[in-house]
């Protein structure tokens, strides 16, 4: 047996206490609970009356550096994902410079291993074309090397289709899945607000849809022409929940996120009275209806949408204070994800197992990342979360820089309280 | 009538039983406009900022003549001569505004909300003068003023508002207000200028002009953006001239008494004929006129609220 350098006492898992034992970043053994432990030289981690959940994976994240600091850097976003649970952070690639090129991502690497040199492990998305253009490939075997788990144009969806089907190609030959930013272009300007009736009444331009579904179907036929994997980012709609459940069906290689906030809004809160116009809202793609919100609903449980991302939008306080039509799209979401998530366990409407799969098996299997699902040998990479503990949402409890949520103000249950990532404790 | 609300964002929010209130005030002050002097110093000493970040003739105008007949000091600030042009946010420029300490800012704004996101950070009472594709509660006002001098009561009447519904706060917030009277609201537009839930809008929808326009008691055009046609909208301005353009032959197929109503300036030829436009039926410069007396009645309505005179 390994030497033991952790355990865990008492901790409150899936319904049982356990005490768990750690040896040079891995789980060596799960038993339940002891009242006296005879620990060794090991650390131990009291654990009485906290949940044990393994840490999330978020395949979705916008850290802003380089470029836009002022948003979010890597050492900020880095830690608001520390305290909102998430190990692993896949963050985009239209920052400032774009990431495309080694020097970038060097750069992101050498930052988030100078600040968190134990985790949360900062894993770069490159670019899928330079520059985010849409018009040449970028240096993925480059990017692939210098680390880069995935690639994606996203925030600029790739209008032509032949660049997008070479792009995916092309990302195949270096064992990376592509991730589509699913939005037509075409079909009108990405307003933050869905097309319907709020839409109409408010007097806001637009956009469908079937902008996203549209997307949805191309990636669907080239994914399905090609034989070769593409992930398909935040979607909102019940539409694409249809195409994405019977190309899953055919046996397509697709897969699909959605995020918190299309689980826990519709576009009804735009014209709330007392949110009316909310900038914190307008979000791309946009916040649906009722009827979208309980598609993603039975899509996540029933496994058609596989993953929870977050897509992490930080923007400056004056950038969003502002008129609806001038603010950028966007929510922070790495602080808040946890609680609102698991909330939703709480009142049912997911199930555990849908949350488990969705913010860690599922994202880690999709691009091949550490997972740990408390087995023996897996990283060492959990939190104790405090399921109880009221918050509220506001820019003191924020790790983020991005204090851009429409749950501000908003009183939240659940925090975590400590965080281990390889053994090592980050929070 | 104690006069509660601080700001006038949209008709929404606004009871029957309070546009009522208006009219009547209106049209007291409707006398005023007959006196050789136009003017009474029920204002004397207060401040209204025209802060008009869009271009506007007349609804400027109107409110300015409105502030001034009541002896208010009016100020204007537009888009080119303002902060904005050197990237001031509206918020910047809204606190500045708040600190010369005006009683009252009267905002038009190309973007939806903007009225509002003032409203919600000054003290003084803001009037919304249109605000992007969402609301103009002063012009839907005077419209029904219009007819209800015309006619005395709206309600049980039939109106039609033609032309661009998508894009247009005075369909939006003349839809509100007439349902609000009791009238019965149609619309007619091609369907690439109508709203896409217009489903869901307390009106009948048409795209054949020659049914919409039956049994009518009033049409109320709307002014055609002729950037549409180069977003793709229309196909061309003499297909929708021919096809959505209000005709005599049109007028032929309302009620015998039909009223022509345009927020103006209208595109003589396009959106309506200019026979029209100068015909027996048009209210067009009854409309202005009304625009004046309406706005005085809402300056001194927001400016004297909470009881103060």
């Amino acid at each position: 047996m390994p030497k033991i350098d952790l355990i865990l006492h008492r901790a409150a898992l899936d319904g049982k206490e356990v005490d768990v034992f750690v040896g040079k970043g891995k789980i060596v053994e799960i038993r339940p609970s002891v009242e006296t432990l005879d620990a060794g030289d090991a650390q131990v981690e009291e654990a009485f009356g906290l949940t044990l959940m393994p840490s999330l994976t978020d395949v979705h994240v916008h850290l802003r550096e380089p470029g836009y600091e002022y948003k979010e850097d890597v050492e900020s976003g880095l830690r608001a994902a520390a305290w909102g649970g998430f190990g692993n952070i896949m963050c985009m690639a239209n920052t400032k410079p774009v990431n495309d090129t080694q020097s970038v991502t060097d750069m992101m690497l050498d930052k988030a291993r100078r600040y968190w040199p134990h985790g949360p492990r900062l894993l770069p998305i490159g670019a899928l074309t330079k520059g985010l253009s849409g018009k040449e490939l970028a240096p993925m075997a480059e990017l692939a090397k210098a680390g880069c788990v995935a690639f994606s144009n996203d925030g600029v969806p790739v209008k032509s289709t032949k660049i997008f089907r070479l792009a995916v190609e092309y990302a195949s030959d270096w064992d990376r899945v592509v991730i589509d930013h699913c939005e037509d272009p075409y079909m009108g300007v990405a307003a933050g607000v869905n097309e319907g009736e709020v839409s109409s009444r408010l007097g806001l331009p637009a956009q469908p849809d079937i902008a996203e579904a549209l997307q949805v179907a191309r990636d669907v036929l080239i994914a399905e022409y090609l034989d070769l994997p593409i992930h398909l980012a935040h979607i909102s709609c019940r539409k694409s929940v249809n195409i994405i459940r019977s190309a899953k069906a055919r046996g397509v290689k697709i897969s699909a996120e959605t995020a918190p906030h299309y689980l826990i809004f519709t576009e009804d809160y735009l014209e709330d009275p007392n949110s009316e116009y909310d900038t914190n809202a307008k979000v791309n793609p946009p916040l649906r209806t009722r009827d979208d919100q309980a598609a993603m609903i039975e899509a996540l449980n029933d496994g058609t949408i596989d993953c929870l991302a977050t897509d992490h939008a930080p923007h400056a306080s004056y950038e969003k204070e502002t008129e609806f039509d001038v603010a950028p799209c966007g929510i922070t979401g790495l602080d808040t994800a946890l609680s609102t998530t698991w909330a939703l366990v709480k009142e049912g409407v997911l199930t555990r197992e849908t949350f488990i799969r969705a913010w860690t098996t599922a994202p880690c299997g999709i691009f091949n990342l550490p997972v740990n699902t408390f087995q023996p040998g897996d990283p060492a990479d959990f939190f104790l979360f405090d399921e109880d503990e009221e918050w509220t949402v506001s820019s003191q409890t924020l790790y983020s820089k991005g204090k851009n949520t429409p749950l501000l103000g908003t009183s939240l249950k659940g925090r975590v309280k400590t965080h281990f990532i390889q053994g090592k404790k980050v929070v | 009538m104690k006069w509660l609300h601080k700001d006038l964002l949209d008709v929404s929010q606004l009871s029957k039983s309070e546009v009522m209130a208006i009219f009547e005030t209106a049209g007291r002050f409707q006398e005023l406009q007959e006196r050789p002097v136009k003017k009474v110093p029920t204002l004397k000493g207060r401040s209204v900022v025209l802060f008009f970040a869009e271009p506007s003739t007349r609804t400027k105008t109107s409110f300015d003549v409105a502030g001034k007949r009541l002896s208010a000091d009016t100020f204007s600030l537009a888009k080119s001569s303002s902060s904005l042009t050197k990237g001031e946010s509206l918020k910047d420029t809204a606190l500045t505004l708040q600190a010369m300490a005006p009683d009252a800012i009267v905002i038009r704004h190309w973007c939806s909300g903007a009225a509002r996101f003032l409203a919600d950070r000054l003290d003084c009472a803001v009037i919304n003068a249109g605000d992007g594709r969402h609301a103009h509660p002063t012009q839907a006002l005077l419209d029904s003023f219009t007819l209800h001098q015309e006619w005395g009561d709206v309600a049980g009447k039939t109106i039609l508002i033609l032309g661009d519904i998508a894009h247009s706060r005075v369909a939006r917030s003349n839809v509100i207000l007439l349902n609000k009277l009791g009238a019965d609201v149609r619309l007619c537009a091609p369907r690439t200028l109508m709203p896409p839930a217009v489903q869901s809008w307390p009106v009948t929808a048409y795209s054949d002009l020659n049914e919409a326009v039956k049994g009518v008691d009033a049409v109320m055009c709307l002014r055609l953006q002729l950037e549409r046609q180069k977003d793709g909208l229309l196909p061309d301005l003499r297909e929708y001239a021919q096809t959505f353009g209000l005709h005599q032959c049109h007028v032929d197929l309302a009620n015998q008494d039909v009223r022509i109503l345009h927020p103006g300036p209208m595109n003589r030829g396009i959106e309506i004929s200019s026979d029209l436009a100068d015909s027996a039926e048009s209210l067009v410069l009854d409309q202005v006129s009304s625009g004046v007396v309406v706005r005085m009645a809402l300056l001194f309505l927001y400016m004297t609220r909470k009881g103060e005179e």
